[in-house]
């Protein structure tokens, strides 16, 4: 038996494909506004990075666990041409090959999920993973669909990942504890805080990224099933009153007369 | 304690010079970014006060490629660009110029002479470990009695029985009590400079630090000092001869420092605007005084019209057109510019500004070496005296 494979037997470790979704969103200090009759987010001048979800824990989880049994991590995106500078960072910070689907218009959830689902059939992954939400939607609607349109399991939430074998152990953060569980791969996993610490690209991947595969494919076309009819700004805060320590009796007024709170 | 706004800092790029960026330039100062804000901002003010160097952020430097990101890659070094090294310098001097000046001097003092003039062996034995921060370099040029002048430098190495001994002492050097190895300037029997590496633990090798300083407190600096050390030939630099040896790494680090300079004052640019439109005096904000709006504008326009002539130097060096005198306009401008920015942001902020909240007053106070060193701000004024009327002032 040569030395690899009994390594692999011993540590009953599989090469695994890993596919890992990740999407931009606008940079935490962007000044939020619409356009086209606040049907549309304005996108001028806004900065780009990727949703810290997919990120800091789908994508580094993912590294991690190539780095430790062996694999292949590719990442995912639908979007168009303008969008590779930000899918370079993940190739900068590890990943193997990326997948660009040039969509240029808007895309829904159902959209872009059915275009992913078409790149993940093919592709033979083990394990597809993606954040719990973005950061902009927070619409965590894209694991359960695709999971169900490439007919998968789907995992939410998850804020720890293992894998031995075929076998991974996943946990769960829920209401007053956590849940543990076990799954075969293959199946979608979204994740939570807790899965990975953030890593920092450095010079040699940056350099890396350059000459790493980015892959273009056509959109498969399918439409949205929803459409915008109007954003909203949330009201603007109002300013902070200060209320001696002294006078609890004048928190409780002003939070029942003028907050109604109580 | 960390600086107040540091975590929405994202640079000022009012004239879109990003569109002039790779997006691979643009990865790494972002990168840089990043680690600044992660790793140096919260724990930099308390190193100041304490006048202590992180030596946690060391082997942390080298793993993010900040030592020796110019040194080709088969040295381990990163083999990146010089935007790309002077977006590294910006970074890192927007955390403090005491974290850039570990990185100037390792990267461009400490390996460029031994890349640039060293043997194979030597560049084999000492770059990869430099550029990983297993060894810490410092840089001896500054001598007791001779700093803007280090053409008169005193210390010796001279061969005796067939044996090298190096005789004498450097002033003011950065990383030294700390250092593993040192590339040392001397002059030989015949006076012309030579350049050799020193190690730590070499017999007569001292390096004693210097106290009390009010600048640079996060960077230590001290002495090197030589009682008749034993330098084996194999740590002589073979290909460094004369003085413009080490005046061309000063080159590589002047440009560094020019770019660095554009953090430290972005750092206190942005640290000024947010509180100033936060702080309300006479029922409104700060920033809603002409006054202040006076000073904001122009630091902004001081700063990009730094930030162009860094970009143009980045460029030439890229191009390999770049002289040292273009170099020495942007050292001086844009220092100049940064201890400026500082001082007014301060000022914009009363008495807040000369708090540890905010980043002013140690941005100030280490601007003021960095002024002076690598060449200060006189002599730069000189050098471009000299190369627009042909005429040397210095003597
Ligand atoms: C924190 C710190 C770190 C340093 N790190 C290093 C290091 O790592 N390695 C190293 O080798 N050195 C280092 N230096 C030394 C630095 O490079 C010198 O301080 C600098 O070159 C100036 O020399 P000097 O201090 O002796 O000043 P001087 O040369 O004595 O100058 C004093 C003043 O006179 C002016 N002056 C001098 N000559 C002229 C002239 N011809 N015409 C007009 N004005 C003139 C100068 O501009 C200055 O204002 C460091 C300095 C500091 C403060």
């Amino acid at each position: 038996m040569s030395k690899l494979a009994s390594h692999f037997l011993i540590n009953k470790n599989k090469f695994m494909k890993f596919l890992v979704c990740i999407s931009l969103v606008p940079d935490t200090t962007t000044k939020i506004s619409f356009v086209d009759n606040d049907t549309k987010f304005n996108n001028d001048k806004v900065q780009w990075i990727l949703n810290p979800y997919d990120e800091w824990y789908a994508l580094v989880r993912a590294l991690e666990l190539k780095e430790a049994n062996g694999g292949n991590v590719t990442v995912v995106n639908v979007g168009p041409a303008e969008n590779d500078q930000v899918i370079r960072k993940a190739l900068a910070i590890g990943a193997d090959d990326a997948i660009r689907i040039d969509v240029t218009g808007d895309a829904d959830s159902f959209a872009i999920a059915s275009e992913i689902a078409a790149v993940a059939k093919s592709g033979g992954y083990d394990m597809i993973l993606l954040g719990k939400e973005t950061i902009n939607y927070n619409g965590s609607n894209l694991g359960g669909m695709l999971a169900e349109l490439i007919d998968l399991p789907f995992i939410s939430y998850a804020s720890k990942l293992d894998v031995a074998g075929n076998t991974a152990t996943i946990e769960r953060d829920i209401e007053g504890g956590k849940e543990v569980l076990t799954a075969d791969v293959p199946f979608v996993i979204s994740c939570a805080k807790g899965m990975a610490e953030a890593r920092i690209p450095n010079m040699k991947g940056i350099m890396s990224a350059k000459t790493k595969p980015l892959n273009v494919v056509a959109p498969q076309g399918v439409g949205s099933l929803t459409s915008v009819v109007k954003y909203e700004l949330p009201p603007a805060k109002s300013a902070c009153k200060m209320i001696s320590a002294d006078h609890p009796e004048e928190l409780i007024r002003l939070l029942h007369e003028e907050a109604k709170m109580i | 304690m960390s600086n107040r706004y540091a975590s929405n800092f994202r640079g000022f790029d009012y004239l879109q010079l990003d569109e002039q960026l790779t997006t691979e330039q643009k990865l790494i100062r972002d990168s840089i970014r990043n680690w600044v804000t992660q790793s140096v901002v919260p724990i930099i003010e308390d190193c100041a006060e304490r006048n202590e160097f992180p030596k946690q952020l060391i082997k942390e430097l080298g793993k993010i490629g900040a030592f020796g990101p110019h040194i080709p890659t088969e040295y381990g070094g990163g083999g990146l660009d010089a935007i790309s090294y002077g977006l590294i310098m910006q970074e890192l001097e927007r955390g403090d110029s005491g974290i850039r000046s570990c990185a100037s001097v390792q990267s461009s003092l400490v390996m460029y002479p031994i890349w640039k003039f060293g043997s194979e062996e030597q560049k084999k034995n000492y770059l990869p470990k430099l550029a990983s921060g297993e060894y810490l370099g410092s840089f001896g040029l500054t001598e007791p009695n001779h700093g803007s002048d280090p053409a008169s430098m005193e210390t010796k190495l001279i061969q005796r029985n067939g044996k090298y001994y190096l005789s004498g002492a450097k002033m003011w050097i950065t990383n030294a009590p700390m250092c593993d190895i040192a590339v040392v300037w001397a002059k030989n029997e015949v006076g012309h400079v030579v350049g050799c590496i020193v190690e730590r633990g070499m017999p007569g090798f001292t390096t004693p630090s210097i106290q009390g300083k009010w600048s640079l407190r996060a960077s230590i600096t001290g002495e090197l000092i030589f009682d008749a050390v034993e330098i084996p030939e194999s740590h002589i630099l073979p290909h460094a001869k004369g003085l413009k040896a080490p005046l061309s790494c000063l080159s590589s680090a002047r440009f560094g420092i020019a770019c660095g300079a554009l953090g430290a004052a972005m750092d206190c640019l942005h640290h000024a605007i947010e509180y100033s439109k936060e702080r309300t005096q006479f029922g409104k904000p700060l920033a809603a005084f002409q006054l202040t709006q006076k000073k904001l504008a122009e630091m902004l326009t001081d700063l990009t019209k730094a930030q162009l002539l860094s970009l143009q130097l980045g460029k030439l060096h890229i191009e390999g057109k770049i002289t040292p005198a273009q170099i020495s306009m942007g050292k001086r401008n844009n220092v100049e510019m940064a201890l400026r920015i500082a001082r007014e942001c301060r000022q914009i902020c009363g008495a807040m500004g000369i708090s540890q909240d905010f980043p002013f007053m140690r941005h100030a106070m280490n601007l003021e070496s960095v002024i002076t060193y690598e060449g200060t701000h006189e002599v730069h004024l000189l050098i471009t005296g000299m190369d627009i009327t042909g005429i040397n002032a210095f003597e």
